[in-house]
């Protein structure tokens, strides 16, 4: 066993990192949060494309740089760290994935190629309002008229869905679940503002006529999103583990910095022992986030169980430091211009994103061993 | 041993009831109903509505304009009212410093004060926390200089709630830099719109503007507002921390959250179609916090029972505060969780349904409540020393 990154991967891992610390810092992601755009910026993505961390999961088939999924996961961690607002999540990991999986080498070159150049962002508009985390619970429909299809329904909480220049749809017809690559222009939506800054969309397609070269048929529908949503829920631990990284040493530094009844907060010995609940819990999320980001590629069970008991952990560990990281702040954790608070409601998202706790544990539950 | 209230407890529980159902305005009703955030203007609407009903200060003394409740009537006009969703009133003035006054001050200062506090003319904020002296308070350093018939204060405290709002702050300020740090602090009553004192809101994690950081630049504060000792203001601060950590038992706003995670419950859908209420998982986390909670009711209701045979609130009312701070929070985690996605959107009216809007916002504005009024970790410490009789390092 080697949980060891390859010479590339560091090297990855510093470039991004060193993007983050000195391009996209938390001054750069608050700016954009409080700005009324898009919340993030055009420039920066197709920076991002330039720089290969679009195309790095995808094979070199499809236009990728063929990396893995685990590289993916390193730019997601590195991303996390000071909260890089560009719609990473959305569009590489369940759009660009939706894509690759779904599509045929024309709809490849069409949309996953610019999207991975850093020309155009891709959302997945799967969930919808009152469906609990099942992509295969839709109401959206696709019927077939002529040799194309109409697709009608709503889609809710579209991540960056309010920016995206193309959806893949997901829509229910006679003949079974279906992908869709419909243009934004063709839909209705309106932005909702997220309690971690980022947006989503809320969007309506009344009646959208597109061709049969927009649908994805390469494989089920079904099974390229489960397979896409297990991507994300990976992505979301990857995520997760920087952001968590990040809020377990700002608030050591903060315990070895702030100063009460005379001395430093850090020589409480209760407040050493929860920052070293802390750090353990991210030593958990690090080593199963390590198994969900190699095995978010592979096919069967124990994938699926891999990223489920990758998430719990996120779920239970990632939110047990979020939330000390807050209290060991005292009230200016509960400040909006504390950074802290940014991290705290960045996690929040992040466990909810791709199937929650419940969602997760009921899925790894069913598939357990009895003995 | 009896666990019951009386016919006439339980008659007045029902009039408490008929009389909110009857006299809270609809605007409020609206708000209560979504359990949404209440604005000042809409707390002190409310405090003027209990005012003229002569239920606004249930723990005053009658000579002061009380109703002469007992404490189980107290308690139980309390719990009501959190139940019905009511604006929580200021509790700086009605609460926290009244009490002061009754005990600490002279005539002519129950006179000035008091009369205003119970109309809901003036409204006061606390000024205790600074930078530098938050859990360690002790350590403040705004300072009062006597001069002659007046002091001169300069300083800053911070995480002054409502400050904005308020027309009085109550500060602990630095009188005497001598002997212990406990023994140069004074309680001084400063009119907010006295020259050199400025009002800085900040947002806090839910967005709301809810507290300040309160400067002080050469305000001018006549001496007839100490209250109290010079230098003896530590005593006074003591007193008052009884009072507020029975105040954050908060039984009935964990009620009130679990009602609205019940009803969260039963208008979300899991995958297989059915309401979440429903669902093994999700009824088991309500049964759970519900459980917990009846503890929690049972463990203030002990508390209860010992202030009616006069005993005044101990150490233990530490552990009112700790229970009652995490339930507040494990039901707010727990409406979240059962909004699922939903739970993502941020003050936006259209995305959720009215009733939820203010789940986000007040699960990430109440990790606050660990924190305030003493934060947990003291509380603990609080417990170890006085109450385990541990030794300190
Ligand atoms: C929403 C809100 C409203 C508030 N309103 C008011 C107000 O109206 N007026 C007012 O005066 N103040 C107010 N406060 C301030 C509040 O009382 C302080 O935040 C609190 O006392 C903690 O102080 P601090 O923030 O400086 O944290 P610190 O004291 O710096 O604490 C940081 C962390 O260290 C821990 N810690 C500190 N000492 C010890 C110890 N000895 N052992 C173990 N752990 C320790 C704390 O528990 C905390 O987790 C408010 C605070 C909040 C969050």
């Amino acid at each position: 066993m080697d949980f060891d990154l390859s010479d590339d991967q560091k090297m990855l891992a510093k470039t991004v990192g060193d993007f983050g610390k000195k391009e996209s810092t938390l001054e750069r992601f608050r700016k954009l949060r409080d700005a009324d755009g898009p919340g993030w910026d055009k420039a920066t993505w197709k920076k991002m494309g330039e720089l290969g961390w679009l195309s790095i999961p995808f094979p070199e088939e499809v236009g990728g740089l063929g990396g893995s999924f685990v590289d993916a996961g390193i730019v997601l961690e590195q991303l996390g760290k000071t909260l890089v607002p560009e719609p990473y999540l959305s569009s590489v990991v369940l759009g660009g994935h939706a894509l690759w999986l779904g599509g045929a080498s024309a709809q490849h070159e069409k949309f996953l190629a610019p999207m991975m150049e850093g020309d155009t962002t891709l959302s997945l508009a799967f969930t919808e309002r009152g469906v609990r985390f099942d992509a295969r619970c839709c109401t959206t429909t696709a019927r077939r008229d002529g040799d194309g299809w109409v697709i009608a329904g709503e889609k809710s909480f579209v991540l960056d869905g309010h920016s995206a220049d193309h959806f893949v749809v997901a829509a229910m017809s006679d003949e079974g679940m279906q992908l869709f690559v419909v243009d934004a222009a063709d839909t209705a939506r309106k932005t909702v503002r997220l309690m971690d800054g980022h947006r989503a969309a809320h969007v309506t397609l009344a009646d959208v006529r597109v061709g049969e070269d927009r649908r994805l048929s390469a494989r089920p529908a079904t099974e390229v999103l489960e397979r896409v949503l297990d991507f994300g829920a990976a992505a979301t631990v990857a995520e997760g583990l920087g952001v968590a990284f990040a809020m377990l040493w700002m608030t050591v530094e903060y315990l070895k910095t702030r100063e009460q009844f005379d001395v430093k907060i850090g020589t409480f010995q209760a407040l050493q022992h929860r920052a070293v609940d802390m750090f353990v819990e991210v030593e958990l999320l690090k080593s199963i986030h390590t198994e969900s980001a190699v095995r978010a590629s592979e096919d069967g069970e124990e994938r699926a169980r891999a990223v489920s008991a990758a998430k719990l952990q996120l779920a239970q560990g990632g939110q047990l430091v979020s939330r000390q990281a807050v209290q060991l702040h005292g009230g200016v954790g509960v400040t909006d211009e504390h950074d802290i608070g940014l991290y705290f409601k960045r996690m929040h998202s992040l466990v909810t994103l791709c199937g929650d706790e419940a969602t997760h544990v009921a899925r790894y539950a069913a598939s357990m061993d009895a003995t | 041993m009896d666990l019951s209230f009386s016919p006439e407890e339980e008659a007045f529980r029902q009039e408490v009831r008929t009389w909110i159902a009857e006299n809270m305005p609809p605007h409020l009703k609206a708000k209560a109903e979504h359990a949404a955030y209440f604005e000042m203007p809409e707390v002190m609407e409310w405090h003027k509505l209990l005012y003229a009903k002569g239920w606004v200060a249930p723990h005053w003394p009658k000579e002061f304009g009380g109703p002469g409740f007992s404490a189980t009537q107290r308690f139980i006009l309390g719990e009501e009212l959190e139940l019905a969703g009511a604006p929580p009133l200021s509790p700086f003035g009605l609460v926290m410093v009244a009490p002061l006054i009754m005990r600490f001050g002279n005539d002519a200062q129950r006179a000035r004060f008091l009369p205003k506090i119970l109309s809901g003319e003036e409204v006061w904020c606390q000024g205790y926390s600074e930078p530098n002296a938050g859990s360690d308070l002790a350590s403040l350093r705004t300072m009062a200089v006597d001069a002659g018939d007046h002091f001169v204060v300069t300083g800053q405290k911070t995480w002054t709630t409502y400050a904005q709002y308020a027309d009085w702050i109550f500060c602990l300020v630095r009188t005497s830099t001598e002997g212990k740090k406990q023994q140069g602090i004074s309680f001084l009553l400063v009119e907010m719109n006295t020259p050199g004192v400025e009002v800085k809101p900040m947002q806090t994690l839910g967005d709301t503007p809810a507290f300040c950081d309160t400067f002080f630049d050469n305000a001018k504060v006549p001496k007839e507002n100490l209250l109290g000792p010079l230098n003896g203001g530590w005593n006074l601060a003591k007193a008052l921390l009884g009072h507020e950590r029975t105040l954050v038992a908060a039984v009935g706003q964990t009620r009130r959250n679990l009602r609205l995670a019940k009803r969260l419950a039963a208008h979300h859908r899991g995958a297989d179609g059915k309401p979440l209420i429903e669902d093994p998982h999700f009824r088991g986390k309500l049964a759970r916090l519900e459980m917990r909670l009846r503890a929690h009711q049972m463990t203030n209701y002990r508390a209860l029972a010992e202030q009616q045979k006069g005993h005044h609130p101990g150490p233990e009312s530490s552990i009112l505060k700790l229970v009652g701070s995490m339930l507040v929070q494990e039901a707010d985690e727990l409406c979240m969780e059962i909004m699922g996605q939903s739970s993502l959107a941020w003050h936006d009216d259209e995305a959720v349904e009215p009733f939820e809007r203010w789940v986000p916002p007040t699960f990430c504005y109440d990790r606050a409540t660990t924190i305030y009024a003493g934060s947990n970790e003291i509380q603990k410490n609080i417990l170890a020393k006085l109450i385990l009789g541990l030794p300190s390092a």
